[in-house]
């Protein structure tokens, strides 16, 4: 096993880690400094900025960033301070403009980021500030995929699809539409509140914590998943009650959790309450599986690509981004995704079902958050920190590319969550970008165990 | 008094302020409820169509809050856009004796304020309907040391309901952005 999978914090082989990189100022800050600088984060996605002019505010790791697409129909990602003295050029979350002007001395930049107007330039400034190096600073790496926004800080940052690696399968199925075309989603709404935990605690959760379950039970007895009304019980219907589950860990540090249909793959009710839904949802599954042939048995569940991105695949559909806040707050954001071209009247179920699952108003998530927070404060204290997390469930059970690509368990476990602080000590110990997407040459833990 | 307001200003009298006072003891009546944990009481006061509405609140531009600072009611996505069934589902939730984020229960206190009566129909004399505005103050603490404190306004309409009333309709303006809170597991 590689050095770099490991550190004072992380031992993975014995599925042991440190409570310090949940709650310890220090290690937070080398995450800001090692990790956020360098992994590839989702910023926001196209659907929130359609014409040209239209900006979203949003963050990296702990610092804001403005998502603009400029006058030509470019889409940028800036950081949102002015080159003069710092100040935020940005404070409204999205809308349209042609410059941003920074309130504090007026400097203005264009939607390009180019730094336009500077106030008395020729008789304070003139052939000393060369206003074509002080654009807005952007980041050096940008991505647009189906729809979604996805930047990097680091130049040397392998492309998008190489860091996605084989996790790529598993979120397209968030990302595309439910009837198999490409792409296709766009933004309904976005959450935006504070957790009073690590954002990591949130991140591995969405892995496919699967074992979880029990602290979902209240709503589980109530019912509130789309047939609930029709007296089904559970938090989401049951679509994948014929599927195989799997659990993949990536090499990246990503993991999911998806399931295999089995082989004819038949469309599971899922909508009791309303058979216009029901109808719907049916055809879109003929068509995706039309569409996708075998490819189509794979269905999504949830996942996490590394480190700060979650999506639901599929009830309630979404994108979460957990930024980092300090040490034990995390500002969480929920952006819910639907079919852009859906009928009004299945956006309609769909935001309802999304608005009493997600979110801290959600009945499901409510509990989650509930969870974070204690599990933090208890981790707090001295001799709580000499007692390490237990992430030994299902240790040696995964296969590599069993049924899909990536490293695969049929039975619940935390090998994800193992392969993601596996991946977590790699950025934390400085490793270059071969050591952590694993192209060193170097049997590690993931294929060894 | 300014002109405008003068002018959107219903006509006072008696039965306006005997009315006032009777919605007013109506909206303190129900947050006992809720302070008390009599939830599924609380319920009974809901009209069956009721609409209760939370927007998220955004950042915007100058001259633009009218149009784009709260989301919508009826598309996309708010913090509450709820019918009586998921306020149900919500007090069924609590009473599972699971919901741990509500297990062990909040010690909740409602402070509702600057009540306003602002419509009777069809009249104070003979009032089917009001609608009322009241800034609410609600202080949450839950276990030993978490604290919220959650400020707006509301505006309910109320339909009278035999000797009572029952709420037909409440939105409520969370002066929030970003969430400051973990959860919304309170009742407004």
């Amino acid at each position: 096993m590689s050095d770099a999978a490991s550190n004072q914090w992380v031992d993975s082989q014995r599925g042991f880690i440190s409570r310090d990189i949940f709650v310890d100022p220090k290690v937070y800050q080398l995450e800001l400094e090692k990790l956020f600088t360098r992994a590839w984060l989702f910023v926001g996605h196209e659907s929130q900025i359609p014409n040209p002019g239209d900006f979203f505010t949003s963050r990296m790791g702990e610092e804001s960033v403005i998502l603009c697409r400029d006058k030509k129909g470019e889409v940028h990602v800036f950081l949102n301070s002015c080159r003069h003295r710092g100040m935020k050029v940005c404070r409204y979350e999205q809308g349209n403009t042609s410059l941003f002007t920074c309130p504090y001395h007026s400097w203005t930049y264009a939607t390009d980021g180019k730094l336009q107007g500077v106030p008395l330039y020729k008789s304070l400034y003139d052939g000393v500030l060369d206003r074509s190096e002080h654009s807005l600073i952007e980041v050096p790496r940008l991505v647009k995929y189906k729809g979604t926004v996805w930047a990097s800080w680091d130049a040397q940052a392998p492309d998008f699809f190489t860091y996605l690696g084989d996790a790529k399968q598993h979120i397209d199925q968030a990302l595309d539409c439910r009837d198999g075309r490409e792409g296709g989603s766009e933004v309904i709404g976005v959450h935006k509140w504070i957790i009073p935990a690590n954002w990591k605690l949130a991140a591995e959760n969405f892995l496919g914590d699967t074992y979880h379950n029990p602290s979902h039970r209240s709503v589980d007895l109530i019912g509130i998943g789309p047939s609930a009304a029709a007296g089904v019980k559970g938090r989401r219907d049951d679509e994948l009650a014929k599927a195989k589950h799997i659990w993949v860990s990536f090499m990246q540090g990503h993991g999911v959790h998806s399931a295999i249909a089995p082989e004819g793959n038949e469309y599971v009710n899922s909508f009791l309450s309303d058979p216009e839904i029901e109808e719907y949802f049916r055809h879109c599954f003929e068509e995706r599986k039309r569409r996708l042939g075998e490819q189509a048995r794979l269905l999504p569940f949830t996942g996490t690509i590394f480190p700060n991105t979650s999506y639901h695949g599929r009830q309630p559909r979404g994108l979460c981004s957990w930024h980092p806040h300090s040490p034990t707050e995390t500002e969480a954001w929920r952006f819910f995704l639907v079919d852009a071209d859906a009928p009004a009247q299945v956006k309609e179920y769909l935001r309802h079902y999304y608005m009493r699952y997600s979110g801290p108003a959600g009945m499901t998530e409510q509990d989650d958050m509930e969870n974070w927070l204690y599990a933090t404060r208890a981790s707090m204290g001295t001799i709580a920190r000499r007692y390490p997390f237990n992430y030994q469930q299902s240790m040696n059970t995964s296969k590599m590319n069993d049924l899909v690509p990536g490293n695969v368990s049929t039975q619940m476990t935390e090998e994800m969550a193992r392969g993601y602080y596996r991946a977590w000590s790699r950025y934390l110990n400085d490793s270059d970008w071969d050591i952590i997407l694993g192209r060193d040459g170097v049997q590690h833990a993931a294929a060894a165990e | 008094m300014s002109e405008v307001m003068a002018a959107s200003r219903p006509k006072r009298s008696l039965a306006w302020y005997e009315l006032k006072q009777e919605v007013e003891e109506f909206l303190y009546a129900e947050v006992d409820l809720l302070d008390e944990r009599r939830f599924e009481e609380w319920l009974d006061l809901l009209a069956e169509d009721i609409v209760y509405f939370m927007p998220m609140r955004r950042n915007v531009k100058f001259g633009q809050h009218a149009e784009r600072e709260n989301t919508k009611l009826g598309s996309g996505i708010s913090w509450f856009d709820e019918d009586k069934w998921t306020l149900t589902k919500r007090v069924e939730q609590i009473l599972t004796g699971v919901h741990y984020a509500e297990e062990p229960l909040s010690r909740i206190c409602h402070m509702i304020t600057n009540v306003q009566l602002l419509q009777a129909n069809p009249s104070p004399e003979e009032a089917k309907e009001v609608t009322v505005k009241s800034r609410f103050l609600v202080y949450q603490n839950r276990v030993e040391h978490e604290t919220y404190t959650l400020v707006g306004k509301r505006t309910d309409v109320l339909r009278r309901h035999g000797d009572s009333w029952q709420v037909a309709k409440r939105e409520i303006i969370l002066d929030q952005n970003v969430l400051l809170a973990k959860n919304l597991t309170v009742f407004f």
